[in-house]
């Protein structure tokens, strides 16, 4: 399996302070990753990274063979490509959802009106939610939003996706709706980088799971390795685990 | 007092040509709207611009439209009104400045420096409410957006934009009664505006206080209008499911 995403010793700092230290790892097509570790470990800045809305000065990440960093590379037509979830949706409340849908499609892609809607409303009813089309993203739960949100992504056909937590702001009852969503999506052999506190989610769907903190990548292992031989890991990792995996 | 009260006095001949003073409330209520509209329609376009400007990465843009917003905001109006009026077309290339002073009557040259003024002078009051509308946004919008491919210009366009605009009908409104309030200046300048058209009754007739009476109903019942059209705005473009709109 080629790399989709490859990340070579990335640093960033915002003035003096370093939030990512030398941050390598990559992202296999096909393969779902999943990015753990406690807040201000520097996993969403990562992650962000990837598709360039966060820069970064020094090291490299290729996505599809394209380098994020090179100041001569078409970032709208990168970032078309890779999709991404954010943890508050970020759905344009202004639109329908059906517009909300349509509109990258048409002004970013170029596809037809009737294409780019029909496109939506299959991904829509892909998600389980074809009766709301019409509303506008205030009407709908935390839990139907971010699925819109899903499927708003989908709809640009992109080679991989990004999910910066995508559950954290939602309500207990509304996360599975999510997951479930993007379990189908890892099903179906979707790239995919997660950052994510979702160890169960992680253990069912991961191939691989990545440990951040203070700006570092602290593990980057098999799933198996991360949940199975725990007494492999380090110090840091085995106490946010103890803490996390209570619930 | 001893005033003797006629409000017949608005049906009586000027003694200019046939014209009742009405007439002349009725002109320089034309003077008044003609004035103000033109110095909108700039205020509103420049003002989004410069609000837009300010609100961009990098140095160069925001600092000329904060300089811009600084100069105009901090010169009384009728300092720039003068100016415009009897300085800059000193300035001007001859043959224009020859165009200013005597290829066009006194009348469109002193329209022409009041809807310049007004509007330069109205758009750094609309640049500050465009920029603090946008920065209103949630920081996720801007980057769901660019996440989507779309050009810092479509970001803009199709989604900064249409929001903050709906965030700032309310102060909007202020400023675009303020430009009808504010056009009272170019009676200075010998435009027979409304206020200009009030005096020149007051001074023919002797009937001060009716015609400032008049005067000052047509101005309360011209911003009264003016509110209630942009509340009717303000609620046509509520969204669903947002900011106070309904369900």
């Amino acid at each position: 399996m080629s790399a989709m995403i490859s990340i070579n010793n990335v640093s960033k700092w915002y003035g003096d302070f370093q939030v990512l230290t030398d941050c390598t790892t990559g992202v296999k097509k096909g393969e779902v990753v999943v990015v753990c570790g406690p807040s201000g470990s520097g996993k969403s800045t990562l992650i962000k990274c990837v598709n360039a809305l966060e820069p970064f000065q020094k090291g490299e990440i290729i996505v599809d063979g394209i380098a994020v960093g090179d100041p001569k590379t078409d970032l709208p037509k990168l970032r078309s490509r890779v999709g991404m979830v954010f943890q508050h949706f970020e759905l344009f409340p202004h639109l329908s959802i059906t517009e909300n849908l349509a509109i990258a499609q048409v002004k970013v892609l170029g596809r037809s009106q009737d294409e780019a809607r029909e496109k939506g409303l299959k991904l829509l009813d892909r998600v389980g939610l074809k009766a709301h089309a019409h509303k506008f993203p205030g009407q709908l739960s935390g839990g139907q939003q971010q699925r819109v949100a899903i499927a708003r992504a989908l709809a640009m056909d992109p080679i991989a996706m990004l999910f910066d937590e995508p559950t954290s702001a939602l309500d207990p009852e509304m996360i599975n709706e999510v997951l479930d969503v993007m379990t189908e999506l890892a099903q179906e052999g979707m790239t995919m980088m997660c950052v994510t506190h979702e160890m169960g989610f992680a253990r069912r769907v991961a191939h691989r799971v990545i440990f951040m903190d203070q700006g570092a990548i602290v593990e980057d292992c098999d799933k198996d390795a991360f949940f199975g031989d725990i007494n492999a890991r380090s110090e840091r990792a085995r106490q946010f685990l103890s803490k996390i995996l209570q619930h | 007092m001893n005033y003797h009260w006629d409000w017949g006095i608005f049906f009586k001949s000027t003694g200019v040509g046939s014209e009742i003073y009405l007439n002349w409330f009725v002109s320089g209520l034309g003077w008044t709207i003609a004035v103000a509209l033109a110095g909108w329609a700039i205020a509103l376009l420049l003002g989004s611009v410069l609000g837009v400007m300010r609100t961009l990465p990098g140095k160069l843009l925001p600092t000329i439209a904060t300089t811009y917003v600084e100069l105009f905001r901090n010169v009384p109006l009728l300092v720039q009104l003068f100016i415009w009026y009897f300085l800059v077309p000193d300035l001007l290339p001859t043959p224009l400045e020859m165009w200013f002073k005597q290829g066009i009557s006194p009348a469109a040259s002193a329209y022409l420096s009041v809807v310049v003024c007004l509007g330069l002078f109205t758009a750094a009051r609309v640049c500050e409410q465009v920029r603090t509308g946008i920065q209103a946004l949630p920081r996720g919008q801007n980057n769901a957006a660019l996440a989507m491919g779309f050009s810092t210009a479509q970001t803009y366009r199709f989604v900064l934009l249409p929001q903050a605009f709906r965030i700032i009908i309310p102060p909007l409104t202020s400023e675009f009664l303020n430009i009808f309030k504010n056009s009272s200046v170019a009676s200075l300048i010998g435009l027979m505006e409304l206020l200009a058209q009030t005096k020149q009754t007051a001074e023919f007739s002797a009937n001060i206080f009716e015609a400032f009476t008049l005067a000052t109903l047509i101005y309360f019942v011209l911003n009264m209008s003016l509110m209630g059209f942009m509340a009717w705005v303000e609620k046509r473009v509520r969204i669903p499911g947002m900011m106070g709109g309904s369900k």
